[in-house]
């Protein structure tokens, strides 16, 4: 025979799933949300969104070439794009440039180069970035724009969004909770908020088609808004005057967002069902507790950065079934 | 001022209980260890390569001390210095032990060794040879895909891209036994350094029939016997075709090396022969040719 | 539909034989038989150099209560009792017997006609199958006769048999079970004999309607048997999977067994082969072997001699194609890459699968990025990630709490994994070697 033959172990045959299928799968799921964003929010959600984009891509691609001095580039892995739109997405559309660049520096930089790049980051890398941000930039990090300032980027008009009503409401102001728009409105998007988060419609879509493409399992978003609704009614009836109705909760703020495509992040979420399902249910009451009774008006981003810190010690307690095993 | 105050009393109260607990505690549970295993592993070299046999520096430090014996053990990192301080410390002597180093016992490069197969699968020698017999048609020989490497703590091990085998670096070998451990088929050998950092060893392990091996591999040992036949001192043995140089008996004449058709034993750090006998040995290597022809 | 309850991939299925009826493959110049064709003991060598065989003559006997004879399947000389490299590129034992003419032993009854009644006992049975070399015909090769005696303390309920094919590409059981229909029902009947239980099964997976309609029919003749349909999911046909998918249970961690939850599974092919063994006298020497590639000109469905090298069938089946990069002795999932073609067919070889280079080729490893698609696809509510992780650090210890032994080396995680990265191939090196440190324990004690 002309040609050697090649031998391996089984298996000889691949599903043909990629780790680039999966990452543009999930940047194809947030098409949706960045739709609903420039319709509200106009130049401001497109100039973050690209400017977030194109820094974290350059610093991925600087960062491996120069300093880890890695001879191929994973800049086309889409981890880093996803990193950059889910950025993008969690920052008021009215953040100047300069601001979004550092925040892609420390979320690539510090949230997952120095760990060694995609798979080996404990923390979800654009939470990093933004958490950094906010601590780093409180007054332009929550002051988010009103919607429908299609052309304004900077200069856009301010106004309070839901959550801060909200948290207006548990620190003893009965009418700001009327102030709120309508649950119709939080649920296409129409309020004020991160540019990425205000259409629960939108990102639903996406959870659906991650769904179907069997990029994530169910476990993790509907664990988490499952506990959100749950814990929060419990507060509700006990107080409705202090504390907004449960689906208020769902539809406002970072919670969509943070259930579907922030906590479900493969390298930082736990790896069995079962773990998936303690670390959405904590990641829930983390928010509520932070929602109602922390200093900030939303807790998402801090629950999942929490919650990414345990997750190996939830992959050590909560093994799968194995097969066969014995109830005790 | 007030304030101040109460943050040094507080403080140094705090530090007060601590010191006391603290040295109640010390007296209290107390282990008393020999001061020698301390003093001993502090002139060990630290690398924790378990080639002395024991877990790590300290392990091989108490079995020193409490054996109270240096019979049959040695740092092959530290080698003799490091032994005779021991010895010192503990009041011993200390036993001279030849340097080692290792050596891999296989040649077949691939113009010697042609490859049959391609390997697709995980970059590791244990698990290639766990399932195939290698990518040429010798199944004893070197994998290459350097599990010897990995286990080397001193850098002192490489691939060599051009042959596809391992080479060691002799300056900075311990002769921990790392890679020979790691070799899934046992190709490398920890042997005595020899004289003026000269020896001679067969470069292969293959056990099949002359044939066989010589159809896989140019360079592998075919289990004539020349060798053990010209060997002036016994040195050599011959079992499953394959021949074994003892190096305590061997005296570096390099008969054998002239002798073997296929050129499996090397004698490392010669000078080079006098031009007579390099005639000679093309001479071998010819006649080893018109005979593979 | 029934199914097993945890994970499972469903690879492409590439049935191209399944329309080809079996056509019976010439014989070879050379048969060779290696020693070692099952699970157990190798077998020893009964015939030296220059003996005369029939078809169907012993040339070597069982090594051992977990062993089986192994019987000519040519009649001729004996022409070496030396080695032959095996899939693997190492050196076994193996018989050559040159072949000179089809003269078969007496004892065997040749006809076609559908032997039904028998008069044996269960014992007799037993013994009838162990003198004839049946093992398991799946791929396995487990010795069937000691499959067929439950140790003490456990006591068989049913007899499950294996009409799944889950394998993508083969086809060597669905033509069976459509063309040998009541020689495999007469087998099965014969193993509920043979284990004293009145119920069997016989699980098919529904991409094979055809045989699930014809078994149905024929299976009304044979009472106790009844046909499962299954959901077509990997790896069913391993042995735990089917009987968790046909009786919903669940046989615990090793060292437990099939036998421990009552039931005992048999391939379509072994129960053919018990069938031929029992009635017909015939000991097991030809097998079906379905040859198969997406580049071959004739994917076929060959009874085979065993002992004829697999370059024979691969030439019957229109030759080696130019693209060849990779040849695989069975499935594409469980399957092992052959390192040479002359490699000779043996007694669990259900499948010659040849791929282009393409295919063949693994892809680059990236590193895993934690999807967990490995931990949904393990059959067995392991992690394979982790052993692999492990097994690679070298941790035994902590891979064997992890409870490698239970893998059953499916291949479901590396087939799913989105990083293409060789999972399975550390986790069969964790598993060896933990292996070996169980036993050195073991013995120990």
């Amino acid at each position: 025979m002309a040609n050697k033959l090649i031998v391996s172990l089984s298996p000889h045959v691949h599903s043909g799933d990629s780790v680039q299928k999966n990452m543009y799968g999930v940047l194809i799921a947030l098409i949706p949300a960045l739709l609903v964003s420039l319709i509200y929010f106009g130049v401001g959600a497109a100039v973050v969104t690209i400017t977030s984009v194109v820094a974290c891509l350059f610093f991925e691609w600087a960062i491996t070439k120069f300093i880890l001095k890695r001879e191929k580039t994973t800049i086309l892995d889409g981890s880093a794009m996803i990193t950059g739109v889910l950025l993008a997405f969690n920052v008021p559309s009215n953040l100047p440039v300069w601001i979004i660049i550092i925040g892609a520096l420390v979320a690539i930089g510090v949230g997952k180069m120095t760990f060694g790049g995609l798979g080996c980051n404990p923390f979800n890398p654009a939470l990093v970035g933004r958490v950094f941000l906010l601590i780093s930039f409180p007054v332009q990090m929550t002051s988010w724009p009103k919607i429908g300032q299609l052309t304004s980027y900077v200069d856009a008009e301010t106004g309070a969004t839901p959550l801060a009503l909200m948290k207006m409401a548990v620190h003893g102001d009965a009418s700001a909770l009327e102030q709120l728009p309508s649950a119709f409105d939080l649920f296409i998007g129409a309020n004020g908020g991160s540019l990425g988060e205000v259409s629960a419609f939108a990102l639903l879509i996406g959870l659906l088609y991650m769904l179907w493409k069997k990029i994530i399992t169910w476990h993790i978003p509907v664990s988490i808004l499952a506990t959100v609704f749950v814990f929060s009614g419990i507060m509700h009836m006990v107080n409705p005057e202090m504390y907004a109705a449960p689906l208020t909760h769902l539809l406002t703020g970072g919670l969509m967002l943070g259930a579907i495509f922030m906590a479900t992040d493969y390298v930082t979420s736990p790896m069995t069902h079962k773990g998936m399902l303690v670390y959405g249910i904590a990641i829930g009451f983390l928010t509520v507790v932070i929602r109602l009774f922390g200093a900030y008006p939303e807790g998402m981003s801090f629950a999942i950065l929490i919650m990414n810190a345990f997750t190996p010690l939830i992959n050590n307690y909560c093994k799968p079934k194995r097969f066969g095993e014995v109830k005790k | 001022m007030n304030l101040i105050l109460v943050a040094v009393i507080s403080l140094g109260v705090i530090g007060l209980i601590s010191a006391v607990v603290l040295f109640v505690a010390s007296k209290k549970f107390a282990v008393y260890e020999d001061p020698r295993i301390g003093e001993v592993a502090e002139v060990l070299p630290q690398a924790n390569c378990g080639g002395c046999g024991y877990p790590g520096c300290s392990g091989f430090a108490e079995a020193c001390v409490k054996t109270g014996s240096l019979e049959g053990k040695l740092c092959p990192v530290g080698g003799q210095p490091v032994m005779a301080r021991v010895a010192a410390i503990l009041g011993l002597e200390s036993t001279a032990t030849e340097p080692k180093v290792a050596v891999v016992r296989c040649n077949g490069s691939c113009e010697h060794r042609p490859h049959v197969t391609s390997y697709d699968g995980a970059h590791s020698c244990a698990i290639m040879n766990s399932t195939y017999g290698g990518e040429t048609g010798c199944t004893f020989g070197c994998l290459g895909c350097g599990d010897c490497v990995d286990a080397c703590q001193f850098n002192a091990i490489h691939m060599n891209p051009e042959t596809g085998l391992p080479e060691v670096d002799e300056n900075a070998c311990t002769a921990c036994g790392a890679c020979a451990k790691a070799c899934p088929r046992h190709i490398i050998e920890i042997r005595p350094k020899g004289k003026n950092n000269r020896r001679v060893y067969v470069s292969c392990v293959n056990k099949d029939k002359g044939a066989v091996t010589r159809k896989a591999c140019s360079v592998g040992c075919i289990g004539c016997g020349k060798c053990v036949k010209v060997c002036p001192f016994e040195a050599i043995t011959l079992e499953n075709n394959l021949a074994y140089i003892d190096p305590a008996k061997c005296k570096s004449c390099r008969k054998c090396e002239q002798e073997c058709p296929q050129g499996a034993i090397l004698a490392i750090n010669f000078p080079p022969r006098k031009p007579k006998t390099e005639a000679t040995a093309e001479t071998v290597k010819e006649t080893a040719s018109t005979a593979e022809a | 539909m029934k199914t097993f309850r945890i994970g499972g991939v469903h690879p492409a299925e590439n049935k191209l034989s399944a329309g080809k009826a079996i056509e019976v493959l010439a014989l070879p110049k050379q048969a060779v038989f290696p020693l070692s064709q099952h699970i157990g003991a190798p077998a020893v060598a009964i015939v030296k150099k220059g003996d005369k065989v029939k078809v169907g003559t012993k040339i070597a006997e069982a090594g051992g209560f977990v062993s089986a004879p192994i019987f000519s399947s040519v009649s001729g000389t004996v022409n070496k009792v030396d080695s032959v490299i095996d899939a693997s590129g190492y050196r076994k034992p193996a018989i050559y017997i040159d072949v000179e003419g089809d003269d078969w032993e007496e004892t065997i009854d040749r006809s076609v006609e559908l032997v039904k009644e028998t008069s044996l006992t269960p014992e007799e049975i037993v013994a009838k199958i162990k003198e004839a070399g049946v093992v398991g015909m799946g791929g396995a090769c487990f010795p069937t006769h000691v499959k067929l005696c439950p140790p003490p303390g456990c006591k068989a309920e049913c007899v499950i048999i294996n009409g799944v094919e889950c394998e993508p590409y083969l086809t060597a059981d669905h033509r069976l079970m459509l063309e040998k229909t009541e020689e495999v029902l007469v087998g099965v009947s014969l193993l509920m004999k043979a284990v004293k239980v009145s119920t069997g099964y016989i699980g098919i997976e529904n991409n094979k309607p055809d045989a699930i309609r014809l078994m149905t029919e024929k299976a009304k003749n044979y009472p106790g048997i009844e046909i499962v349909p299954l959901k077509v999911k990997y790896p069913q046909g391993g042995e735990k999977q089917l009987i968790d998918a046909v009786i919903r249970r669940q046989v615990p961690a090793p060292p437990a067994i099939p036998i421990n939850v009552g039931a005992v599974v048999q391939n379509v092919g072994t129960a053919y082969a018990v069938y031929e063994a029992v009635m017909k006298n015939k000991p097991l020497f030809e097998r079906i072997v379905t040859v198969t590639g997406k580049s071959l000109k004739n994917p076929s469905n060959f009874l085979t001699r065993m002992g004829t090298p697999m370059s024979q069938l691969i030439d019957a089946a229109g030759g080696l194609p130019e693209d060849t990069g990779k040849v695989i002795g069975g499935g594409p999932m469980m399957g092992k890459a052959l390192a040479n073609t002359e490699v000779p067919i043996c007694k669990g070889s259900s499948g010659v699968l040849l791929m282009n280079d393409k295919e063949a080729a693994r892809s680059e490893a990236q590193p895993c990025i934690r999807c967990a698609k490995c931990v949904s696809a393990c059959p067995m509510g392991l992690e394979p990630f982790l052993l692999a992780t492990l097994s690679a650090h070298k941790e035994w210890e902590r891979v064997e709490k992890e409870d490698i032994m239970s893998c059953i080396e499916c291949g479901s995680c590396q087939f799913t994994c989105p990083a293409h990265r060789p999972m399975l191939d550390y986790i069969r090196l964790g598993k060896g070697t933990v292996g070996g440190i169980i036993r050195a324990r073991n013995a120990k004690k």
